[in-house]
């Protein structure tokens, strides 16, 4: 009894959506162990990257030639390049460029691909037509090659090459929210917005957009590990970041001359491989709670 | 019993192949408007530095392109230039663009088309299966296969398959296409399996084929990984309609069940899938063709952008544009065939 006389309106609920909330996401990660694997994946590379300069003492750019091309072993654990530096230090330093960059990519598609689609979708008509058949042009180049192409003309650098992620992966997203937006349209509270006389930016971003966000958290966390890839890519390429920088791909790119020293380029693969199959096994836990229409089974 | 006119074959692919026309143009368009973006002067973007010392040769550049006219002036230029054939000459290797393409494009299909083929046959495979026997072993071993497919990148496989069945256990043939030993046979496709077969050369052909096997598996593991999911989860969805049941209950045997009932309506988003995978191929085609010096388009693509030769690259980019116009145009007929909804209209 004294329990119930406790309950203030205020608080008590507000505490209940939160346990129940944390409940919920401890069922979730039980009930998914992939997600809980893919979020451990990428903890170990976020976290090892930011301790890495109070934990390992190797320098991820000194050479140092004693160790040129040293095996795997109980100094090296995943060997030494042709200049003597330890590959994982450089592979974990490399996590500091592989996933800013791909995470800025993606964010920068999905602005570009959502406010496409979504002003597509609500518009409909001539409009639509118009806008989509803009995304289709842009979804015929190839990625790499509409990247190489973007490459020649800017120059290789980081920056550019994610604007050209960007550049090819928006049209996915404007697909994807024209889809949803053309959908919840439908919705009788979109009707009651208009009815109650919302601006149709209001309806658009306010009432929408919200409720079609759970697909697109999915494609996100998916394409972050297709991103991730194109990037490692290009700079695999020589088309990202300047040759000395240690990045994922072009760590990658270090090693092909040296077919017998296999390490130098099968370890820092580990990194982007692990990373991409950990977004594939989040998102995939992601869409069975966000996006129930499409339930992988 | 049918409510619904039924559209010929031949109109709908008069009708997609005409929606494929302002798609063109707009490739062009793009690829005009990146020739303009160029931040170094086009005609030494296009030209080279050697051959801007002579006036007559930036002369005529400059006539054959309407340089000194307005920008949509010489967009039409550009593309009567195209449609004649005319894609610029090439910095690097001194030829005309469209004579370079000719001579990379068979081999770049060759090693494509092969990839498609397994791609496509084993994560059908796999993807049946898998669904079949969910939850069991070979499930597993699916999903993980496929899951290595659409997460490890594409050039990080090629380079340790090369490390591993070529330098290490030596069971498959190195690089490029065929062997420096071995003759190629007299070109009449330029797919060397083809050719060899067709002047009855049977070493060219066990060779070319050798040579074949490894980067087609690498360059196929992204569509076998994409498709085996699709068709997994697919599969997994048809088996649970209501008709399968019907079926079922009828008394047909689960084997025809599978095959003539689930599959066929699973197939129809898996084609969806193969259409959108195919462009993903052509772009692994370059960091393919790059390492196992497959003397393709892809690699011409990569040795083009590295020594910046602008004139080659944009070729590329337009002629693989096409490509993958041409094959979502052969997906929407397999779609119409596969999908008896779609005839309706």
């Amino acid at each position: 009894m004294s329990s119930i006389t406790s309950l203030t309106l205020e608080s008590r609920p507000t505490e209940l959506r939160t346990a129940g909330r944390l409940r919920l996401a401890w069922k979730w990660l039980r009930t998914h162990p992939g997600v809980t694997f893919g979020l451990a994946i990428l903890l170990f590379w976020m976290v090892g990257t930011l301790i890495a300069p109070a934990v390992i003492s190797y320098d991820p750019l000194a050479p140092n030639i004693n160790d040129s091309l040293a095996a795997p072993g109980i100094a090296h654990i995943w060997g030494a390049d042709k200049l003597g530096r330890d590959i994982f230090t450089r592979v974990l330093y490399g996590t500091r460029i592989s996933l800013p960059a791909g995470i800025i990519a993606v964010l920068a598609s999905l602005f570009i691909g959502t406010a496409i689609g979504a002003v597509a979708g609500y518009m409909g008509g001539w409009g639509d037509e118009l806008l989509m058949r803009v995304t289709d042009i842009f979804l015929a180049f190839p990625s790499i090659i509409l990247a190489m192409a973007i490459a020649a003309a800017l120059g290789p650098s980081i920056t550019n090459a994610i604007l050209t992620i960007a550049i090819v992966a928006w049209p996915n997203y404007a697909r994807v929210t024209r889809g949803l937006v053309l959908s919840v349209k439908q919705n009788e509270y979109v009707e009651a917005s208009r009815a109650i006389g919302a601006s149709h930016f209001r309806i658009l971003f306010r009432t929408i957009l919200p409720n079609c966000l759970g697909p697109l958290i999915v494609l996100a966390t998916i394409d972050l590990g297709n991103a991730i890839l194109l990037f490692a890519g290009l700079s695999f390429l020589g088309l990202g970041p300047a040759p000395e920088v240690p990045e994922w791909g072009r760590l990658i790119a270090d090693g092909i001359q040296y077919s017998d020293q296999w390490w130098v380029s099968a370890f820092p693969g580990l990194a982007i491989f692990s990373s991409v199959m950990a977004l594939n096994f989040i998102g995939d836990g992601l869409r069975d709670v966000l996006d129930p229409r499409t339930r992988r089974r | 019993m049918c409510y619904y006119q039924v559209m010929p074959l031949y109109l709908y692919i008069v009708r997609r192949a005409i929606l494929t026309v302002p798609l063109l143009i707009g490739i062009t368009l793009i690829a005009f408007i990146i020739a303009h973006i160029v931040p170094a002067d086009p005609i030494t973007a296009n030209l080279g530095q050697r051959a801007m010392s002579d006036p007559t040769i930036v002369a005529a550049f400059k006539a054959q392109w309407g340089l000194d006219k307005p920008l949509p002036t010489q967009y039409l230029i550009y593309v009567g230039n195209l449609l004649q054939g005319n894609l610029g000459t090439s910095i690097r290797t001194k030829r005309p663009v469209l004579d370079d393409l000719k001579a990379y494009l068979p081999a770049t299909l060759e090693l494509a088309t092969t990839s498609t083929f397994l791609g496509v046959g084993l994560g059908l495979l796999l993807g049946v299966v898998s669904a079949v026997e969910r939850g069991k072993l070979i499930d597993f071993i699916a999903r993980f296969v496929s899951l290595i497919g659409i997460s490890a990148p594409v050039f990080w496989m090629a380079t340790l398959s090369l490390a591993i069945f070529y330098v290490g256990l030596r069971i498959v043939p190195g690089l490029g296409r065929l062997d420096t030993s071995i003759v190629a046979p007299p070109a009449v496709t330029g797919l060397l399996t083809v050719d060899s077969l067709l002047s009855g050369r049977w070493d060219a052909f066990t060779n070319a084929i050798g040579h074949l096997i490894l980067p087609s598996l690498v360059l196929g593991s992204y569509s076998m990984g994409l498709i085996t999911r699709v068709t997994r989860s697919s599969m997994l969805e048809t088996l649970e309609q209501d008709y399968i049941r019907t079926a079922r209950s009828k008394g047909l045997r689960e084997q025809m069940v599978r095959r003539r009932h689930a599959l066929r309506n699973a197939l129809i988003p898996v084609v969806t899938v193969i259409g959108l995978s195919y462009g993903t191929l052509l772009s692994g085609a370059v960091l393919t063709e790059t390492i196992f010096a497959w003397p393709g388009l892809g690699r011409y693509a990569y040795q083009s952008s590295t020594t910046l030769d602008f004139p080659a690259i944009m070729g590329v980019s337009l002629v693989i544009a096409l490509i993958f116009i041409i094959i979502n145009l052969i997906v929407d007929v397999l779609y119409y065939l596969v999908d008896p909804r779609i005839q309706a209209h």
